[in-house]
Parts: C-alpha cells; sequence; structure tokens
C-alpha cells in the first residue's frame, strides 16, 4: 500500500511539474473558476512586493490573504512551485491516514454491534469487509491527488491548495484523538478562510466519541468536552490573530480579508452563486441578503449535529461540501477537498439514485465553464446570464450530490438496524420513501 | 422527492425508458430535423428589426457624387497595380495624402506552414497601407474601418471608391469617430497582421512592422469588394472565424440602406422574395439557410471581416455583385449606401450590443434567433442522453449473483475501457502533427506536391485508425464481453454529446451538422448480437461497419461539400467533389495555422476520437 502511494505521489508531483513548465500556466492562474480575489496568486505576489516597498499590503483593496500566508511567502517565494507541489503531497497523505484510521474504526464499531446483536439478521450484504476497505486510503489520495480540481489549483498557485492542506491535517489530528493539535489547526483554517469554523461541530463529535464521552447536553462530562475544546480553539484563533498584528502593526488586515469574505464587495464572476445575484440587486437589499447568504453556510449545521450525532466523519464530510457549495468566493479547489472523501462512501453506492444524472451534470458544467466564458467574454456574444446559468447548473448538481450521499446514508442506518427486506404491516414487500 | 426517492414510481420511469427507448429516440430524431426544417418557413419566424437606438430613429441624407472621381482613381490604382506588379503601395500613400489623410504603412511576412495552391503562396510578404481620417468633433478614441483587399486585378474599383469616399469624407463636418481606410495586402494574412498590430497582440507567430498610427478602439468595420465599374447587386455575408457572427444590427444597417437606395441586395447570392408563405418560397428560404448553415459550419472567414469579429468588433463583407440583369447602378448610388452606413455607423454611442448575436438568416427580412434554433439541436441531443440512460439502466441491472465476480474484475474492465480512449486519443494527436512533421520526407519519396503530401497522410493516418480496433480487443479479457461494450458506448455517447454540447454554443452549424449526422450513428452503434447465426454475424457487422463509416467526419465533409454545389446551383461531379474535399482539408489545416480557427484541432483531437470509439464499439468481441 505504501509503495502505491508513493507512485500515486510520484505521479501526481510528475504531472504537475510538467503542467508548471507548459504554456497552459498562464491561461490556468487566469480562470476564475480556478482562482478567485481571495487566493489568486497575482496577487499575494503583488502583496509581498507592497510589503517590500515598507506599504502596508492591505492598504489598498488588492490584497485579502492573511498576513501568516504573506510572510510564509516572504520567505518561501523562490520555491513556490516546491511549496504548491507540497501542499498537495501533505493533504493527500494526510487523507491517506485519515481514511486508514477512520477504517479502523469503522471496523470495529461495526464489530461491537454485531457482539451487542444491534443489527438485523438479514444484512450480511450491508456489512463492510476488510477486503473492500483495503484499497478506500489508495482511492482517497488518488482522488485528492489526479482531481484535475486539485491539479489545476496547484498548477494556478491558488492558496486555496494551503487552506486544504491545513483543514486536512486539522482533520488528521481529530482521527487521531488529540483535541490541543485539532484544536490548533482549526483555528488556523478558520484564520485562513473564517468559514471552517463550521467544521467545530464535526470535530467536537468525534473527539467525544473517541474519548468515549457521551453526546448529551445535560452531561456535565460533554460540557467540559465542549468547554475545553472551545477554550483551546478560541484561545489559538487570539493567539493566531495577535501573532498577526505585532507582525503587520495594525489591525487592518481585519476588514480586509474577514470583512472582504463576509461583505462580498468584489463581484468578479466565480462558480459560486453570490457574485450574479449581488450584481443584480438593489443595493439598498445588500446588507440583508448578504446576512441571508452567510447564514445559509452555518444554518446547516445544527441539525446536521443533531442527525449525525453518531456519523461525525460523515457529518464533516458533509459539511466541508455545504462550505464549498455556499461560500462566498468558492474554487474547484473547495470541491476537489470534499470529492477526496467520496470513496470512503463507496458501500453506499447501492443506495445513491441520481448519481449518474449528478456525475453528467457536474462532467458537463465544468467543461462548459470555459466556452461560455469564451462566448461572454472574448467572442462577446454571450453574456453574464449564460455563465450564470452554468453556475447553477453545477451548484444544482453538488447539492444533489451531497444530498444524494446524505439520503444514502441515512438509509443505510436505517437498514441496518430494521432489516434489508422489509414488510409492511400486511405482510407484503415494503418499500423506504422519502417524502 | 417523492417522484425521486419511491421505487415503484421510479420502476414505471425505468421501465419506459428502457422499453420506449428507440421509439423515442426516433421521434426525437424526426422533431429535431422537422423543427430545423421549419425555422425557414417565414411565418414561424422574427421579422427583423433594428434594436439600437441610435441608429434606428436618426435621418441621414447621403449627397455622395465622386462616383467619376471613385472610377478615376480605380484606374489609375490598376494602371499603378500593373506596373508595380503588386500593390502599388506608393502610389497609394501619396493619394492618400494627397487627400490629407494620416497615412501609414505596415510590412509584415509569414511562412505557411505549407503551400497554399489555391492562391498559390507560401512565403508571403506583404504591405498594408491605411489613412486615418481624424474626427472634427472629437478626440481619437473611437474609429470606423474600411476596408478593401487588394491585389493586382481584383477590388481595383473598390479601391477606388474607398479613395473617393475618404475625399468625400474629409470636405464633411459631421465626423465624431476616426475613419480609417485600410488597403490590406494578401487578404486574410494581411488583415490578420493588420489587426494583431493595432492591438498589439500576437497570436499567430506573424512578424510584422510596428504598428505608427492608431485610432482608439474599433467600433465597427465594412470590408468592400468591387470588381466592376457598376453594380447590379449587393451580396452580404456575415460569417466569420469559427462561425461568429457579427451583431444583427449592422446587417439591418445594410439593408435599410439599400432599401433606401433601391438596391438589389442579396444573401448568399440568393435574391429575396416575397412568397414566402408558398411552397417555392420555403424551399428557396431553406436553400439559403441550409448555405448559411454550411457556411458557417466550415468555420471559414467568408471575408475579410471574419476576422474583425474575434476582437469584439462587429464587421461585415458586402460583394458588389455585377450579373446579366439590366438594372445596373453607377458608382454614386453605391457611394451613397457606404455613405449612410458610417454616417449611421458614426452616431453610435456605445458598441453594437442591443440586436442578436446567435441567428440564421433564411432571408434579409427574417431571421431564426437562438432560442427558435435551440430546441432543434436540444432533440438531437436528447437522443444521446436518452441511449446513454438506457445503457446506463441496463449496466445497473446486472444480478447480485454476479457482481461479486464482477467485484473482482473492476479493474481490468476500468484499464480495458481506458486502452481504447488512450488509443483513439493518441490516433487524434498523430494526425494533428504526423502530417506536417513528416511532409518533407513524403515529397522525397512519393511524387507528390507539399500540400498534396500533407492532405494524403492525413487522410492515410485516418484510414488507418480504421485498423485499429482489430488491435485494441486482442488484448482485452473476453469475459467481460458484453459489460465492456456497453461500458465503452455509454462513455463514448455522453462524450458526444459533451463535445456536441459546447461546439454548438461556440459554432451552432457545426454542432448541427455533427449532431444530424454522428447521433444516429452513435445512437445504432453497437456489436453484433451473439444469438446471432453465423452467416448473418459478418453481414450484420459489415452492414453497421457501413453505416459508421457513411457517418464519419470525412464522409460527413465530402457529403457537406456535395450538398453546398447543390444549393449554390452549381451541381459537381463526384471527381470533382474529392478535389475540393482535398483541397478543404488542405484549407482548413491552413486556416487553423493562419488564423488559429478551431474546427480542425477541434475535429481532430476530439471528434474523431469520439468517433473512433464508437467503431471500437462496433467491432467489440
Amino acid at each position: 500500500m505504501a509503495a502505491s502511494l508513493v507512485l500515486v505521489l510520484v505521479v501526481a508531483v510528475t504531472v504537475r511539474a510538467v503542467l508548471f513548465r507548459s504554456s497552459l500556466v498562464e491561461f490556468i492562474s487566469e480562470r476564475v473558476e480556478v482562482v478567485s480575489p481571495l487566493n489568486s496568486w497575482k496577487r499575494v505576489v503583488e502583496g509581498l512586493a507592497l510589503l517590500d516597498l515598507g506599504v502596508s499590503p492591505y492598504s489598498g483593496n488588492l490584497f485579502h490573504e492573511t498576513p501568516l500566508t504573506l510572510y510564509l511567502f516572504h520567505f518561501l517565494i523562490d520555491y513556490a512551485e516546491f511549496v504548491f507541489m507540497a501542499m498537495d503531497v501533505i493533504t493527500a497523505v494526510a487523507l491517506y491516514i485519515v481514511a486508514d484510521d477512520f477504517n479502523k474504526v469503522v471496523f470495529r464499531k461495526q464489530r461491537i454491534a454485531f457482539e451487542f446483536q444491534k443489527y438485523a439478521p438479514d444484512v450480511i450484504t450491508l456489512v463492510r469487509t476488510p477486503k473492500e476497505m483495503y484499497h478506500i486510503p489508495l482511492k482517497v489520495a488518488l482522488f485528492y491527488l489526479l482531481n484535475p480540481f486539485t491539479v489545476l489549483t496547484c498548477v494556478a498557485k491558488s492558496t486555496c491548495a494551503i487552506n486544504n492542506a491545513v483543514i486536512a491535517i486539522f482533520i488528521l489530528a481529530t482521527v487521531k484523538g488529540s483535541a490541543f493539535l485539532s484544536a490548533v489547526f482549526l483555528a488556523l483554517a478558520a484564520y485562513q478562510s473564517l468559514y471552517p469554523v463550521a467544521l467545530f461541530a464535526p470535530a467536537l463529535l468525534y473527539l467525544a466519541q473517541k474519548h468515549y464521552v457521551l453526546v448529551n447536553l445535560h452531561s456535565t462530562t460533554f460540557l467540559l468536552h465542549l468547554l475545553k475544546y472551545a477554550v483551546m480553539f478560541l484561545g489559538c484563533l487570539m493567539v493566531i490573530i495577535c501573532l498577526s498584528f505585532f507582525l503587520l502593526n495594525s489591525w487592518s488586515f481585519i476588514p480586509s480579508t474577514y470583512g472582504f469574505i463576509l461583505s462580498v464587495p468584489d463581484l468578479t464572476p466565480n462558480i459560486g452563486l453570490f457574485w450574479y445575484f449581488f450584481a443584480e440587486m438593489f443595493e439598498h437589499f445588500r446588507l440583508f441578503f448578504v446576512c441571508v447568504f452567510q447564514i445559509n453556510v452555518f444554518f446547516y449545521t445544527l441539525p446536521l449535529s443533531v442527525k449525525l450525532r453518531d456519523h461525525p466523519m460523515f457529518f464533516m464530510f458533509v459539511q466541508l461540501a455545504i462550505i464549498a457549495i455556499f461560500k462566498s468566493y468558492p474554487t474547484v479547489g473547495d470541491v476537489a477537498l470534499y470529492m477526496a472523501f467520496l470513496p470512503m462512501w463507496n458501500h453506499l453506492y447501492r443506495f445513491l439514485r441520481n448519481i449518474f444524472v449528478v456525475t453528467c451534470m457536474l462532467i458537463s458544467s465544468s467543461v462548459l465553464f470555459p466556452v461560455l466564458w469564451h462566448l461572454w467574454i472574448y467572442a462577446g456574444s454571450a453574456n453574464s446570464n449564460f455563465y450564470y446559468a452554468i453556475t447553477l447548473a453545477f451548484n444544482v448538481g453538488q447539492i444533489l450530490l451531497v444530498s444524494d450521499y446524505f439520503y444514502a446514508y441515512i438509509r443505510r442506518e436505517y437498514h441496518l438496524i430494521e432489516g434489508l427486506n422489509l414488510k409492511s404491516k400486511d405482510g407484503k414487500e415494503a418499500h423506504v420513501v422519502l417524502k | 422527492m417523492g417522484l425521486l426517492s419511491d421505487p415503484n414510481r421510479r420502476q414505471v420511469l425505468t421501465n419506459l425508458l428502457t422499453r420506449m427507448n428507440t421509439p423515442l429516440c426516433f421521434m426525437c430524431y424526426i422533431a429535431g430535423v422537422s423543427w430545423f426544417m421549419g425555422l425557414a418557413f417565414e411565418p414561424f419566424i422574427l421579422r427583423m428589426y433594428t434594436s439600437e437606438n441610435a441608429m434606428g430613429s436618426t435621418m441621414v441624407d447621403e449627397n455622395f457624387v465622386y462616383g467619376d472621381r471613385a472610377l478615376s482613381y480605380a484606374r489609375e490604382f490598376s494602371a499603378h497595380g500593373k506596373k508595380a506588379g503588386e500593390m502599388p503601395v506608393e502610389w497609394l500613400v501619396k493619394t492618400m495624402s494627397g487627400l490629407g489623410l494620416e497615412t501609414h504603412t505596415q510590412t509584415f511576412s509569414r511562412t505557411l506552414p505549407f503551400p497554399d495552391e489555391i492562391r498559390e503562396r507560401y512565403m508571403v510578404k506583404g504591405t498594408n497601407v491605411y489613412g486615418i481620417l481624424r474626427a472634427s468633433r472629437a478626440a481619437s478614441t473611437e474609429s470606423i474601418v474600411l476596408s478593401t483587399p487588394v491585389g493586382i486585378r481584383q477590388n481595383s474599383q473598390a479601391a477606388g471608391l474607398l479613395l473617393a469616399l475618404a475625399s468625400y469624407f474629409r470636405g464633411q463636418i459631421h465626423w465624431a469617430k476616426d475613419i480609417i481606410f485600410l488597403f490590406n495586402d494578401h487578404d486574410m494574412i494581411g488583415m490578420e497582421a493588420w489587426l494583431e498590430a493595432y492591438h498589439d497582440v500576437n497570436v499567430t507567430d506573424i512578424n510584422s512592422s510596428v504598428m505608427e498610427g492608431r485610432a482608439g478602439s474599433i467600433q465597427a468595420a465594412i470590408t468592400i469588394e468591387i470588381s466592376s465599374d457598376v453594380v447590379t447587386s449587393f451580396d452580404i455575408s456575415v460569417e466569420g472565424l469559427n462561425g461568429q457572427l457579427p451583431n444583427l444590427d449592422l446587417v439591418n444597417l445594410f439593408t435599410s440602406f439599400c432599401q433606401k437606395n433601391g438596391v438589389l441586395c442579396t444573401i448568399q447570392g440568393k435574391l429575396p422574395r416575397l412568397d414566402g408563405e408558398t411552397l417555392e418560397g420555403y424551399i428557396h428560404s431553406l436553400h439559403t439557410m441550409l448555405l448559411m448553415v454550411l457556411k458557417q459550419g466550415s468555420g471559414k472567414s467568408q471575408g475579410d471581416h471574419g476576422l474583425f469579429l474575434r476582437y469584439h468588433i462587429e464587421a461585415v463583407t458586402i460583394r458588389g455583385i455585377n450579373s446579366f440583369r439590366q438594372y445596373k447602378f453607377d458608382m454614386v448610388t453605391v457611394g451613397k449606401v457606404f455613405e449612410g452606413m458610417v454616417r449611421k455607423l458614426n452616431n453610435l454611442l456605445e458598441k453594437l450590443h442591443q440586436s442578436y448575436f446567435f441567428y440564421l438568416l433564411p432571408s434579409l427580412s427574417r431571421f431564426v434567433s437562438i432560442g427558435y434554433y435551440m430546441p432543434a439541436f436540444g432533440f438531437l441531443i436528447l437522443i444521446l442522453l436518452l441511449r446513454a440512460l438506457d445503457l446506463w439502466i441496463r449496466l445497473s441491472k446486472v444480478p447480485i449473483s454476479t457482481q461479486d465476480c464482477a467485484n473482482e474484475n473492476v479493474r481490468p474492465s476500468f484499464l480495458s475501457i481506458m486502452t481504447p480512449i488512450f488509443i483513439c486519443h493518441v490516433m487524434g494527436l498523430a494526425l494533428y502533427y504526423v502530417p506536417l512533421l513528416c511532409q518533407g520526407r513524403a515529397t522525397d519519396h512519393f511524387p507528390v506536391s507539399d500540400t498534396e503530401a500533407v492532405v494524403l497522410t492525413s487522410i492515410a493516418i485516418y484510414v488507418a485508425g480504421l485498423a485499429l480496433p482489430h488491435n485494441t480487443q486482442s488484448g482485452l479479457p473476453t469475459e467481460l464481453a458484453a459489460h465492456g461494450w456497453m461500458t465503452l458506448k455509454l462513455i463514448s455517447v455522453l462524450y458526444l454529446a459533451l463535445l456536441l454540447g459546447c461546439i454548438t454554443l461556440i459554432n451552432f452549424s457545426l454542432g448541427f451538422i455533427l449532431a444530424v449526422t454522428l447521433i444516429p450513428a452513435a445512437a445504432l452503434a453497437e456489436p453484433a448480437p451473439h444469438s446471432a447465426s453465423l452467416c448473418c454475424l459478418p453481414l450484420h457487422r459489415t452492414l453497421k461497419a457501413l453505416f459508421l463509416i457513411l457517418m464519419s467526419p470525412i464522409t460527413i465533409l465530402l457529403m457537406c461539400i456535395y450538398l453546398y454545389h447543390e444549393l449554390a446551383e452549381y451541381p459537381i461531379t463526384l471527381l470533382e467533389c474529392w478535389q475540393l474535399l482535398l483541397q478543404a482539408v488542405a484549407e482548413s489545416i491552413l486556416d487553423h495555422h493562419l488564423y488559429s480557427s478551431i474546427v480542425y484541432p477541434f475535429v481532430v483531437f476530439f471528434i474523431y476520437p469520439c468517433w473512433l470509439l464508437l467503431w471500437n464499439v462496433v467491432f467489440w468481441n
């Protein structure tokens, strides 16, 4: 397995190295689907130039990365390509270990469930076997590294790759049960792009499960656990933000990073839902709708944490997907991160209903993005509505994908308990219907 | 959500899809084609109207009187041209400076990848001459281009007209935009060089001198081609590079001024008719529309204007025709038409954007917009989706007992699908690169010219691709046969749908031509059933293969060339058709290298491999 992982890594690095040397770099790094105003490499370089000139990089309306990233590249600017390739490798390896570890957890849980006879007798086809689980970690790494979205993100040197690496390490720390490291990296991820704050809930649940803390809001152990994790997270966040303040000696980075993310002033088209909507809207409704759109990202966290209380890893996946869909400046790099988790839910395949349609939708809309962009911007014959239509199709595809997986997951759990061949009251074969 | 999750209803839906698949596909095809045919029927479609405010409401009166001057300039031009043996650059510069224009020249050179035998050129060197009439009323931030491609024999009247217009416009006070009078050498190559230098980009490896004078952003361009002293009618061509079209308002502008001056105007060389509702009228407009579809689908620019479109500049080519009609128009009327058009363009407040960019023209009085023609394509693409769904349902219906052993075969089956896909795309790459690389070697060993070498090598590689299935299938495990071909067909059908969808958005005509021909081929492609008796198996397979060859990209090209000449009322024999096919291949390769047209690489990199995949499906064991 390790040998295959190394092989995959070598292939992935080679592909990236070749692309870095090709003439496509220019084209890829200009694509609005790959880079957003938040994470475009051009802006990082501009910020570095401003820093070297002794001007605050946040004084203009150009640079929106966090100070720590800026200082990271202050030292590593000459090795940027290596840094980005290394980030992808780190993410892939972290996800590989996560999948490996998670497999063991799943297997142990399953054995315990069998010993206590929690499962219905006829669910043998639903039970996961070590044989089918053996290749999952490798598939996860493969899905991340060779996903065209990840390759494009890396070649465009979008700092989204760094965010992904931080999130992957955070998940790794959570899976390994280290509450402190998990909090540190969650704080880093939240510091980088704000939205990962929503991952607090799944991480908390996972850690509770790992440390055998019963999830119950009335039990003091759980409340203590919650408090401990929250304090660690907030403390780390404070430390990092203060560190940024001391680096720059000003708070100006707060409005131009978090303010920029939250108030969505830059309406450059991207694969998200914000730009068209806010470009079309009457200005005096803006604040209201910004709030509605932003709350949307965090809105699902609470119901999901109730429903998926016992399945924090799946919760993590769904939450990552929701962030990638509803964040204000999404790029394909965000999509690639949650797509890497798909092999972990291979066993849900028989319950997926629309996977064919959704796959077709996602692939065709990702191919149509550049075509319609060309028609709109270069040929001048189409307009923004054409492009937004594809954006909508892409997002609807993503939402269907996530809800399909969610439904399949819930349904499998139901069948595990109730048995595969359901009988209705009159003894006939019954069906499960979602209404 | 009920429909999506209720297994009973889903079952009904999938049963319907699988049982009714063939009739549904057939109906979709009929619906798509008849919808398309219906587009030419005048009562179904919209009448032309001008959307641009600045051009609609304002009046201009044309007083052009320099008709004789135009003809004398033309004579002088051709005399100097004959003396110099090429474009009379010095004379043009002198004359234009004499008229008070700011005159510049621009030299360029370009070596073609292989000799162009139709136009007899290989190493092209030329000079563009252009004069800018600076507007008296505004800073030089916007301009209008009037251009004509000049050679020794052709277009001297257009050059004369341009000079006469320049001298006439010089004395007028209306101008709010600079007017550029451009005489481009070596038609499209010169135009490409001029445009690239004007916008200071270099996309096609052309060497050209630095541009000395500019006149702001170009709002619109009109290319004029006139080769006779009097004209009977004007023909307008709109199709640009890659099938891009100018804004419909520019066409409206042209028709309205033709009508105002009583000049006959045609499109695709077809006269306008008033009996759109009758059968003859319908057939006439159908012919006109089909001609437009064939021209647009070729992706070739039908005049020098086609290159402007890429730079966001609306442009048309207007040709003066001198036929055997009795009533002829002199240069005064001709000049008035252009004067009026330029005056109206001068009134523009912003770039033309109000009207349509996606349209088909069955006549100059009616147009088909994108909303009307897209359903025709939608019906056709639906066939592929229905087929794909059918295959998907059949694939997922593999019984559970065999699923365990299928699980073990997941990897080989994945590989066995990837091999043909990979090989087909390698064939596409070979088809693109090999002919140009081994052009020299081919001419050494065979008695052919450079151009023939390239074209014939391309065709040889193309045909060689057909022999491949026999190589790829031997390496594949045979037990996965049924599963294998269905997966491969599923992939190729979806791939084709994606490709057609993309190209239709860019160039509807090309997409539609490919859809009409390739979709039946894709829908019917499948290997001979195992149950077929031995004697009937080869017959079955041969029939399928023949049908697929009939619908292969190069046969489509052949049929299009034949149809084009039939419609243009210039029938040709099969041998001539073959000659024209070779020319067309050579020209599309040249177009790609000279002007970066996308049709050739698109067909070679994507459509051809996709077609080869279908070929593989037919020959799957």
